[in-house]
């Protein structure tokens, strides 16, 4: 059967794009090596657009309002820049509003496209700008531990990191998110309580990489401006322990989080990559599996949601759990050595 | 080839869920169709394989293994048709409902007229209507534009306009689509499904023609005030569906090619299927599927069919937000065990994260089928005005079903076929006599694909059985106290044997007939109880099919009220499960 798989690796080479939202201009070239604040591609973009009824505004049909516009499509346009001209001694007169650009006429209107804002595509992994697409951004290739979570807010920046979960099972309180930590990105276990992302917006910091947060503070953990990553889910839960260790052993080292949201579809996810030196390059990550024996795994659900372990053998037939559900089970040995009997869907690799 | 089924020809059908993709095999034993076998495999239409070809390989090497016999070469590919050494199979048929929900715009004119009918037409499919703009929308028309642009629908509906009626709104209206597609990126420009006012559709063929991918139309769904029309629309609207999820899924345009055009969305295969069952039948039929990205609530009544699906409604993903429809408590009401709110919160969102899992401890089962009656009776209530009806049940009541047909993995995998069926009468709470049959291997829309080259196949499958018979149930209606006598009940069972039941208000009596037995029924309400056909009249169900319960007599009342106090509440809803064999 097909697994589902978590990267949490040591070391391995990471390549990701990074694509603006429209076409623009690729800021860097093949082979540059770039750190995450970079920018690596421009554009602007609008949000707006203003329909402008020349035909009414002049008092003409549609059809001679057309004749009438003195503007063409693609025209920058400056606040009260004439759009168009009516007949006569003493012609009226239509301008622009804004600033804008003019995207379409016909029908007797004009539409312009306003508030157009810069946008800069930066880096946001360290690595080196592997391959560019044209207009469109590049693809930057690194080296590094990666490490994968469930749920992400949306951002993405990079910094020192600061472990304060000592055990996988930390809860972070809000005293503990002092001046100490301003700029820093926070390792830390679970987060149920709001001061907790309060105090780290006003220092400010810079990320946040948790191991579980309280389902009821998603509304608020969406609003923050800076990266929060939640590696187990929502809910009182411990972080895993191949992430905790490999999080915990790269404290004080630069990493970058993009806690973009978990999408099935696209395959994005939020994760950490922390660069490290090689002499050689390490392989991909394997992103397709399918169950055998030998591998990690993690428990998905209860009653030992989270649980690492080996898989020893996957059953052929379909075993009845406590509940009276049947379903095709794999045995799993803990690293307490507790072996446990867990369905194959409630299974992912990790590697 | 033989043109006809029944001179021999094979059948695989392919089902591809959000979670599983199932492929399953007919073919003629004894001279009629049978269901052979499934083969499962977890659909493989998310990253990273992003491809429902793999998904779809897994579940035919499945299948192959289970039947014995070749259906695949040795590079993958499905032998069709079949050779004459035995391999392959003669026919392809698929049903889809993998894939995010369509992200969908519609138009009309006025609200309450074509708005409404354009919403109807949208919750045929697996869309999610994220904006809706009619005539009296206060936006101005570039606010409108933004919003779409915004969006980024995947799919335009647009009606509006009676026949021979004005049309300048209807410009206006044209207008503002235009310009949101000339606004889009190429790549990202909807499909647009044009269904309103016909003397316009020229110009929208040449306004659109070349703006939008796609571009479909259909007689107007609101010819006039009075009429509203679905049908063309919604097969429209069908035959869209795999060219919409070809622009999102790699792999659709290749099982379609197979299939020959007949890949036909999930909800779409099974309505077909209960619009055919209820031109041969003198009652409504009803089709429920939970699934995990969506809920459909399918109604059907001499040849009219009502389809409800509801993408915001599914026991995965779509959890996280199903508190926006509902409240905690409301939804815990169904627990037969005390689990805390955090416990239930955790769930919905573990589960919405990984929606492919299963509960592994008793508690998480009873979260998993306490919501599962929660999101099924929220569909069935948000679809009932849409639902056909014979008579005008009780306001706020389902309207008599028979056979009401089940599917969803969580009533077709539950540890007994008692708890598939209590958690089912929880949620829908019918009225009257009905049939409940569970569709455990997701039959339903394979046979209303099926019917596309044969419609001999479907009877003869639903006919042998493939359907697991839950139970005859009858749900009288009283305002009796509890405990009052409402229903005689007398099953005359095939051998001349007797059993009288009388029915208390309140409660829940079984009488067992099992699969094989047949037996008649006689029902004859006591006082001014309704035991379907209205109130104090009493009559007989001949040739009631044995089944996994037998005659269930669902007593409980309607609307089904349950005790306020916690304790209390479990109590009672421990004792119906035990009634139903826990």
């Amino acid at each position: 059967m097909l697994a589902p798989v978590t990267h949490i690796i040591p070391l391995t080479t990471i390549i990701r794009p990074r694509l603006l939202p429209t076409t623009g201009t690729v800021q860097v070239r093949s082979g540059d090596k770039v750190v995450p604040s970079d920018v690596v591609a421009e554009t602007t973009i609008s949000r707006e657009h203003l329909l402008i009824d020349i035909a009414h505004a002049l008092g003409v049909p549609a059809s001679k309002a057309d004749r009438l516009v003195k503007c063409a499509r693609g025209d920058k346009l400056a606040k009260n820049a004439v759009i168009a001209r009516g007949d006569g001694i003493i012609p009226r007169l239509v301008r622009a509003p804004r600033d804008g650009r003019v995207v379409a006429i016909g029908g007797g209107q004009v539409m312009l496209e306003i508030g157009e804002t810069p946008f800069e595509l930066r880096a946001g992994y360290p690595g080196v700008v592997a391959q560019i697409m044209e207009n469109r951004g590049v693809v930057i290739q690194t080296t590094g531990a990666l490490i994968q979570g469930i749920w992400g807010n949306g951002h993405m920046d990079f910094g020192l990191m600061f472990n304060l979960a000592e055990q996988p099972n930390h809860v972070l309180a809000s005293a503990d998110v002092d001046v100490s930590l301003r700029g820093s990105i926070i390792l830390a276990g679970h987060v149920n309580d709001e001061k907790v992302f309060r105090n780290a917006a006003d220092l400010p910091v810079r990320g946040m990489i948790l191991g579980s947060m309280a389902p009821s503070l998603v509304p608020l953990a969406m609003q923050m401006k800076y990266p929060i990553l939640v590696i187990e889910g929502l809910g009182r839960r411990d972080m895993n322990l191949a992430a905790h260790k490999l999080l915990s052993t790269n404290a004080k080292r630069d990493v970058a989080i993009n806690a973009e949201p978990f999408d099935r579809y696209t395959g994005t996810r939020p994760e950490v990559v922390i660069q490290l030196p090689v002499t050689q390059e390490p392989p991909l990550p394997r992103d397709l599996e399918t169950f055998a024996p030998g591998q990690v795994v993690r428990i998905l659900r209860n009653p030992r949601q989270g649980a690492v372990g080996t898989l020893e053998v996957v059953r052929s037939i379909p075993t009845v759990l406590p509940n009276g559900l049947r379903a095709i089970c794999a045995d799993v040995r803990l690293e307490s050595n507790e072996s446990l009997v867990v369905p194959l869907v409630n299974l992912e690799v990790l590697g | 080839m033989p043109t006809s089924l029944i001179d021999g020809n094979s059948l695989l059908a392919l089902d591809i869920g959000t979670t599983t993709t199932r492929a399953s095999y007919f073919d003629v034993v004894d001279g009629r169709y049978r269901f052979i076998a499934v083969g499962h495999s977890p659909t493989t239409a998310a990253a990273p394989v992003n491809d429902l070809g793999q998904g779809v390989r897994h579940a035919i090497a499945e299948l192959e293994v289970l039947i014995g016999r070749t259906l695949m070469d040795q590079d993958k590919h499905l032998i069709l048709p079949a050779q004459p050494e035995g391999t392959g199979v003669d026919n392809l048929v698929s049903t889809l409902s993998a894939g995010p929900s369509i992200k969908t715009v519609v138009f009309g004119l006025l609200a309450e007229v074509s708005l409404e009918s354009v919403q109807k037409l949208a919750r045929s499919t697996y869309s999610r209507v994220v904006d809706s703009i009619g005539m009296n929308d206060k936006r101005l028309a570039h606010e409108q534009v933004d919003a779409i642009i915004r969006q980024m629908p995947d799919l335009i509906l647009i009606s509006g306009g009676t026949e021979g009626g004005a049309s300048h709104s209807m410009k206006k209206i044209l207008e503002v689509v235009g310009l949101s597609c000339y606004l889009m990126p190429g790549d990202k420009r909807p499909a647009v499904l044009y269904a309103g006012n016909q003397e316009l559709a020229d110009e929208v063929k040449s306004s659109f023609e070349k703006l939008v991918p796609m571009l479909y139309f259909s007689p107007n769904i609101r010819p006039s005030l009075e009429i509203e029309n679905l049908e063309p629309a919604e097969k429209e609207l069908a035959s869209m569906y795999p060219k919409i999820r070809q622009r999102q899924i790699m792999g659709v345009e290749e099982i379609s090619a197979l299939s020959g055009g007949k890949l036909f969305p999930t909800a779409f295969a099974q309505g077909r299927m209960i619009r055919f069952l209820s031109n041969i039948s003198e009652k409504g039929i009803l089709n429920v599927d939970l699934g995990a990205s969506s809920t459909t609530v399918s109604g059907a009544m001499g040849g009219r069919l009502s389809m409800n699906v509801f993408p915001h409604f599914g026991l995965g993903e779509p959890l996280s937000g199903l508190m926006r429809y509902t409240t905690m408590e409301e939804a815990m009401q169904w627990l037969t065990i005390d689990i805390s709110a955090d416990a239930v919160r955790d769930f919905i969102y573990l589960k919405s994260l990984y929606p492919a899992t299963i509960p592994s401890t008793p508690e998480e089962l009873a979260i998993e089928q306490a919501l599962a009656r929660h999101i099924l009776y929220l569909a069935v209530r948000q679809a009932l005005a849409n639902l056909p009806k014979a008579r005008p049940p009780r306001a706020g009541l389902i309207p008599n079903f028979d056979p009401i047909f089940a599917s969803g993995s969580v009533f077709a995998a539950a540890p007994t076929l008692g708890q598939s069926l209590l958690m089912l009468l929880d949620a829908i709470q019918p009225t009257g006599f009905s049939t409940f049959m569970l569709d455990q291997n997701n039959l339903l829309g394979i046979l209303g694909a099926a019917a596309e080259v044969n419609t001999i196949l479907p009877i003869h499958v639903i006919e042998s059985g493939a359907f697991v018979n839950l139970g005859a149930v009858i749900s009288p209606l009283s305002n009796a106290s509890a405990g009052t006598t409402i229903l005689r009940v007398r099953l005359t069972y095939d051998n001349g044997e007797e059993t009288l039941v009388e029915v208390k208000q309140g409660g829940m009596e079984i009488i067992p007939l099992v699969v094989g037995r047949t037996g008649n029924l006689r029902l004859e309400p006591v006082g001014r109880t309704d035991a379907g056909i209205g109130f104090g009249r009493a009559y007989r169900v001949d040739g009631v099919q044995g089944s996994a319960l037998g005659v269930v007599i669902d007593a409980r009342g309607r609307p089904l009220r349950l005790p306020s106090d916690a304790v209390k509440r479990r109590e009672l809803l421990k004792k119906w499960l035990w009634n139903v064999g826990g």
